[in-house]
């Protein structure tokens, strides 16, 4: 499918100094903070611990965004996955934390094939990136911050405009098919979780 | 002077949007400290105005009308011996107060005092309030989680149970009023906070007062839900001392269970700009609009030096009535030299009024301007936290099923209803 | 230093997914291989939108708005389950939900 490039209103004019600060260390700071969030979720024996750890990742992905001229994104990930979907896997936890999963044993018993897939999952993602660096010349290598100003500022000044003009263009009715979807989510835990229906 | 400092002078941006990491800094430090003295004030005006409501006097020993209490109950929580329960979670619950704290104190950034005067003008500013606000619950569930007995839990659950309800009833009023930013002659409107307010600036109508009654029920809305999202009086049931021991922060003593009042009082403050910003007109004086030749400009900005004036005045009322006893001394010299405070600085405001009361680029008039913005949201926030205090002493509390059947049967859908109809009116006036 | 390429956030993004799925496979506690699954859609968002910026249109930011309401929709439908079934059999392991095996 063609993506649908739309015309937008012409953007005003970009502000100077606008160009991020120390974006490397920025960056490996974040990524490395994601990715630390990421073993420990995976990694921890307490319920609640994991959780927090998960928050950490999310507000680390959502530096991310921030860092890749995506505010809006950025925003429904803090208001969305960290203030609400966090909230319920607390609750969850609060409410089904029994004492006897605390001396569990954590992983169950076929974890090195498990670890071994994932390894074997990672090493078919880089071989992956590695071959198809040759696909994207000028595009995969070549994301500088300031290569492109009127791109840059499209993207990020008018962020909310033109996702307003996405969400009535091309994505309409996804959109409403997606309010539909939180609709049943919200009919399907209800009855889910009664206890006499 | 280094080129970073004296590059951001005469900008007329945000030192964010200027780029200028300094000034950030300074933007971000000065906040803190304010913060930090404004909820000291608050605490001091909390337990005074309560009294008073209550026909009684209130703190008066500490200093000159019980002025330095907060500062004692600083000391003392500081002071005060640290006990964690011992089958408590220790790691989560020394960073409950954290998240909590975070969550209060990062929504700063973008609070505008003035059309420049705020740390950074965020494009999505509004929805990073409100988002950053929700992470704050997260902090009340953990403290109640870590604490290891029932009554914290039981408050913890409560508490983020109402907070989450509100919130939808919050978001929805606010979406109304970022609606009425869209309508102007370009059809676009603004989620940044500076925006709005110059939104209300351009339509030359505060939002509170357009498409009456719309702008207010949606403001009535957000007022409402503001107090509920911040666990104030009437909707204090999970922290409540009749009913749960204090709620979710029982088990925390001394430094940890300040950090938790300073994150509820610097909540307070940072729902209220969000009113103030969206609906009352964030920076602007009074009457922008109806009164706009600028005798009455220079009329308004006299307003800071003359409060200061006043307070000064009333200070000086208060060390002229103390008794002149000898154990009074040194309260009346406190008293004395605090009014002198606040005369020398109504005096230096009064000479800037005067000084910059033409609006032309000079130093003076700038400054004058900028201390005009920040007076005026200061003062705005004042009477909300008056509010705050006087909704405490008057109403009773809501029990836990009035306050869920008040978030989610009321407010929800007359919120949803004030948004189709504006979003009506918006389209037949234009 | 390297200037930070598209490739980079396609590592990191790769990186949370393998986690996510080491934490499927592995882990016994049905509520952490739900929060495996969240970090998983967390690594796809990250891909679509570090490509949304290489393209510099929107369309991969509008997938990402959807897949984060998708995600909030199975979080809340998976954790309803969750609680029913721990009503029922009273454990939260993975292995011991074998209702269906005969």
């Amino acid at each position: 499918m063609n993506p649908m490039m739309h015309t937008v209103a012409p953007m005003t004019m970009m502000s100077p100094g606008m160009a991020p600060v120390a974006t490397p260390f920025f960056f490996y700071m974040l990524a490395g903070l994601a990715i630390a969030g990421g073993v420990l979720v995976i990694m921890l024996r307490n319920a609640v611990h994991s959780a927090l750890s998960l928050i950490v990742t999310l507000l680390a992905v959502t530096g991310l965004y921030l860092m890749l001229y995506a505010p809006f994104v950025a925003a429904v990930q803090i208001f969305v996955y960290a203030g609400g979907i966090m909230l319920l896997f607390l609750f969850v936890i609060m409410l089904v934390n029994i004492d006897r999963a605390a001396k569990d044993r954590r992983f169950n018993r076929m974890w090195p094939i498990g670890l071994a897939a994932g390894c074997g999952l990672f090493a078919l993602f880089v071989s992956a990136f590695v071959k198809g660096r040759a696909l994207f010349p000028d595009r995969m290598m070549a994301m500088s911050e300031s290569s492109n100003t009127q791109q840059i500022a499209d993207l990020l000044y008018g962020n909310v405009d033109r996702m307003g003009q996405y969400r009535m263009g091309p994505y309409t009715f996804a959109f409403e098919i997606a309010s539909l979807l939180l609709l049943v989510a919200i009919l399907g835990a209800v009855i889910m979780t009664k206890k006499k229906i | 002077m280094p080129n970073f400092i004296t590059s951001y002078f005469g900008s007329t941006l945000t030192p964010g949007a200027a780029g200028n990491q300094f000034w950030a800094l300074v933007y971000v430090f000065v906040i803190f400290t304010g913060v930090s003295v404004a909820v000291m004030a608050m605490n001091w005006l909390e337990r005074k105005a309560l009294a008073h409501f209550q026909i009684r006097l209130g703190p008066m020993r500490v200093g000159p009308h019980g002025l330095l209490q907060p500062i004692a109950d600083a000391i003392k929580l500081a002071l005060k011996e640290d006990i964690i329960p011992s089958e408590a979670d220790q790691f989560i619950f020394w960073v409950a107060p954290l998240i909590g704290l975070l969550a209060a104190f990062t929504v700063y950034t973008v609070i505008p005092f003035g059309p420049s005067e705020a740390v950074s003008d965020m494009n999505i500013g509004i929805l990073f309030m409100l988002g950053v606000s929700s992470i704050g619950v997260l902090g009340i569930v953990v403290a109640g989680w870590a604490s290891n007995s029932h009554y914290p839990l039981i408050g913890a659950l409560r508490s983020s149970a109402q907070m989450v309800s509100y919130e939808v009833a919050m978001g929805l009023a606010v979406v109304s009023a970022v609606l009425m930013t869209s309508m102007n002659e370009k059809g676009t409107g603004t989620l940044s906070m500076i925006g709005i307010v110059q939104a209300q600036q351009q339509q030359g109508i505060w939002f509170i007062f357009k498409f009456f009654p719309l702008g207010f029920i949606a403001f009535a809305i957000f007022a409402i839900a503001m107090i509920a999202e911040t666990n104030r009086a009437p909707f204090d049931m999970a922290e409540a001392e009749s009913e749960l021991t204090a709620g979710y922060h029982t088990e925390y003593s001394g430094l940890r269970w300040s950090l938790f009042m300073l994150a509820e009082y610097a909540a307070m403050i940072a729902v209220s700009s969000i009113a103030i910003t969206v609906w009352l007109g964030g920076w602007m004086r009074p009457f922008p609009n109806l009164l706009r030749a600028p005798a009455w400009g220079f009329i308004f900005s006299l307003f800071p030096g003359l409060t200061f004036a006043g307070l000064a005045a009333i200070a000086v009322i208060g060390t002229i009535r103390m008794p002149s006893h000898s154990f009074f001394k040194v309260q009346r010299m406190g008293l004395a030299g605090f009014a002198a405070v606040l005369g020398l600085i109504a005096f230096l405001l009064l000479v800037l009024a005067v000084a910059g009361r033409s609006p032309d680029a000079s130093v003076a008039a700038r400054f004058n301007a900028g201390i005009g913005y920040v007076y005026w949201f200061v003062l705005k926030i004042a009477v909300f936290m008056y509010l705050f205090i006087w909704y405490r002493a008057t109403w009773p509390r809501y029990r836990f099923d009035q306050l869920m059947r008040v978030g989610w049967k009321v407010l929800l859908p007359i919120s949803l209803g004030v948004l189709i109809l504006t979003a009506i009116a918006g389209v037949v006036v234009s | 230093m390297v200037p930070i390429t598209t490739l980079h956030y396609l590592v990191v993004a790769a990186a949370l997914f393998v986690l996510g799925v080491i934490g499927v496979l592995t882990r016994r506690n049905v509520v952490i291989v739900l929060m495996s699954i969240e970090l998983i859609l967390n690594a796809v968002n990250l891909n679509l939108v570090a490509f949304s910026r290489m393209w510099g249109n929107l369309h991969g930011q509008v997938f990402a708005i959807f897949i984060v309401v998708d995600a909030a929709a199975e979080v809340a439908v998976g954790l309803g389950i969750l609680i029913a079934f721990f009503r029922n059999k009273d454990t939260i392991n993975v292995d011991e939900i074998d209702l269906l095996k005969w």
